[in-house]
């Protein structure tokens, strides 16, 4: 087992080496540098500047001074905003997009399952339709539209329609207050609570007809016991498996929602970094990002073959 | 006496067969979709949006980057709220904080999330269907170095490199067709190789190659159509997904720029004056969330239709 996970953690540094070169190659095909700017500065101003930052090597070079500084910890100064390093910048935002999207996961998680089960135990009842209909809005609404909609029902007109104290903060992070963190929290989860509970009910409807849970309800064990004990087991094995793909779209989401709600993360960072072309920083998080997706996969993937007895740890 | 009624019957049957017309494959799902309700619907709703969009220019009197000062951040005129200007009864939807006509640049929008839908996807369609059917149709190593490289790619957040890549060329607008789709290939690929790979050790394949089929006859007449299916699926689903990242770019600000706009420019646009102006908000949405609504009803009417286990 531990040899296991071992594999497949060294198996994840190519992958990650492959994000940091192809960002690396691509920020350096820009047209244009990052301190082009209206004015134009002396020749040799401009060449100390270049010289600051390493911009006067050949780019190959530029390339593994940049890995050795990562191999350190170093993601380099920022750009544009000159009094601090990208690490700084990453640590300040990082804990209000890890929270955002943690919380995030575990509302779908929760509301996801609960609701997948609950259409499969009613298959083909109005409970079942209903749920699925509204999935099929979660899945097919994306988050830009249902934020400023929700932002618009309880920020906005939330003051007509419930009075002053029930209306939420549509903005901002006020030190990670609960009341702020509602509408952010729901933007980015609605979806994925969405496609889980599809998933859920699915493997769900499977499990309940399969024969041991038959043999169970034989058995005389109450209905219960055979769903929570039995059939749920099984159940949520797929689940386990999307977990990867769902931390990738938590994360794309919460740019998105990072914005809307103006929360001081990364996403925010990164979008204000690539519309200013502030290189480093845009890699920066990038690899962040990568690092935390990939950790995170290995993680879902260590999981499921502990959860599976049919996964060997010889592949 | 009953020999000839026998015989006048028999004449008939064989007559009825001749006049009998054989139902593909195709004409059987077609009939299966046009049952299926909620897939006809999208389909009319998709189409009276794709027609409107194609007639843009002479639908509305203004064009879509006419700016009437007389008249900015206006509500339409059936729009029932006296704290806010009234538009007056040429501007359906309102206008927007610059005096442009929101009905045309709705309309305006549409046309190019349409056209980043329809060209995207074609540029998946066509690395995926090459890259899967290679993979499928060589096995072996080639095929495990391939999928593999295709596992690799699927953990990258692949976003963030469109992102980077329009920072880079400066939101370049033919640019954005091609990287878009040209990161939605992979699950095009794993379904054509899966497709192909099942169906090369099919026995009618055998019975073809045994009866003197060429190789390109077989890929043509057997592999082509039964790969289709799953295909044009999947092509369904996969506009929405286009549609929906061209628009996650652009409400970023990195994807279509003025006056030129796209419905995510829109939605941006209104977020950000929905306070005053919740008209700039709600018709984008409207028209988007429609339109996506109408693929998926469609690609999931497709699937039912084409799968032969429901028969």
């Amino acid at each position: 087992m531990i040899s296991y996970a071992l594999r497949r953690g060294l198996g994840a540094i190519p992958t990650l080496l492959v994000i940091i070169t192809l960002a690396f190659f691509m920020m350096r095909l820009a047209p244009g540098g990052p301190f082009d700017t209206q004015r134009h500065l002396p020749a040799e101003i401009e060449r100390n500047v270049a010289a600051a930052y390493d911009l006067d090597k050949p780019v190959y070079q530029q390339y593994f001074i940049y890995l050795g500084r990562l191999a350190h910890g170093d993601l380099g100064p920022s750009y544009k905003s000159k009094d601090f390093t990208v690490g700084q910048l990453i640590a300040d935002g990082l804990p209000v997009s890890a929270t955002l999207g943690l919380s995030a996961m575990i509302l779908a998680l929760v509301f996801g399952v609960a609701l997948g089960v609950t259409a499969a135990l009613h298959q083909n009842d109005a409970a079942d339709h209903g749920i699925m209909s509204v999935a099929m809005f979660g899945i097919t609404i994306p988050n830009f539209v249902t934020a400023p909609l929700l932002t618009l029902l309880f920020g906005v007109y939330g003051l007509r329609i419930f009075g002053a104290d029930i209306s939420l903060p549509v903005a901002g992070w006020n030190g990670g207050a609960f009341r702020n963190m509602i509408l952010p929290v729901t933007v980015l989860a609605l979806p994925q609570i969405a496609i889980i509970a599809r998933l859920v009910r699915g493997s769900m409807v499977e499990v309940l007809h399969s024969n041991y849970v038959r043999t169970a309800r034989a058995k005389g064990l109450p209905s219960h016991r055979i769903v929570t004990r039995h059939a749920l087991r099984a159940a949520l094995l797929p689940l386990v498996s999307y977990l990867g793909p769902a931390i990738a779209q938590i994360v794309t989401g919460s740019l998105i929602v990072e914005q809307i709600f103006q929360l001081p993360g990364i996403g925010r960072y990164f979008v204000l970094a690539a519309l200013d072309r502030d290189y480093t920083l845009v890699m920066g998080v990038v690899i962040t990002y990568a690092a935390f997706i990939i950790f995170l996969n290995l993680l879902a993937d260590l999981l499921y073959a502990v959860l599976d007895p049919r996964v060997s740890y010889r592949t | 006496m009953i020999m000839t009624d026998i015989g006048a019957n028999s004449a008939n049957l064989m007559l009825r067969a001749q006049n009998v017309q054989g139902r593909s494959l195709w004409v059987d799902a077609w009939r299966r979709l046009l049952k299926n309700r909620a897939a006809v619907l999208s389909m009319i709703i998709l189409c009276v949006i794709a027609v409107m969009a194609v007639l843009a220019p002479w639908l509305s009197q203004y064009a879509y980057d006419y700016q009437d000062y007389a008249v900015t951040s206006c509500a339409p005129n059936w729009w029932n709220d006296p704290g806010v200007c009234n538009a007056g009864g040429t501007h359906w939807f309102g206008t927007d904080s610059l005096g442009r006509d929101l009905f045309v640049r709705v309309l305006y929008g549409a046309r190019v999330s349409l056209a980043v839908g329809l060209v995207a996807t074609m540029v998946s369609l066509l690395i995926g269907v090459a890259y899967g059917a290679t993979a499928g149709y060589l096995g072996g190593r080639f095929d495990a170095v391939m999928m593999r490289l295709v596992d690799v790619l699927y953990s990258l957040p692949f976003i963030f490199f469109v992102i980077i890549l329009m920072v880079v060329f400066h939101r370049n607008f033919y640019l954005l067709f091609v990287a878009i789709g040209a990161v939605e290939w992979l699950t095009m690929a794993r379904i054509v190789r899966g497709q192909t790979l099942s169906i090369k050790q099919k026995e009618f394949i055998e019975a073809a190659r045994a009866a003197g089929l060429g190789s390109l006859g077989i890929i043509r007449r057997h592999v082509i159509p039964n790969v289709l299916g799953p295909v044009i699926v999947y092509v369904t689903l996969t506009i929405p997904a286009v549609i929906l990242s061209e628009s996650f770019l652009s409400f970023l600000g990195l994807g279509i720029a003025d006056p030129l706009t796209s419905w995510g420019v829109l939605i941006a646009d209104g977020t950000a004056q929905m306070e005053n102006c919740p008209w700039l908000l709600v018709f984008p949405c409207a028209f988007m969330t429609a339109t996506l609504f109408c693929f998926n009803f469609i690609g999931d009417g497709l699937r039912d239709a084409l799968d032969p286990k429901d028969r």
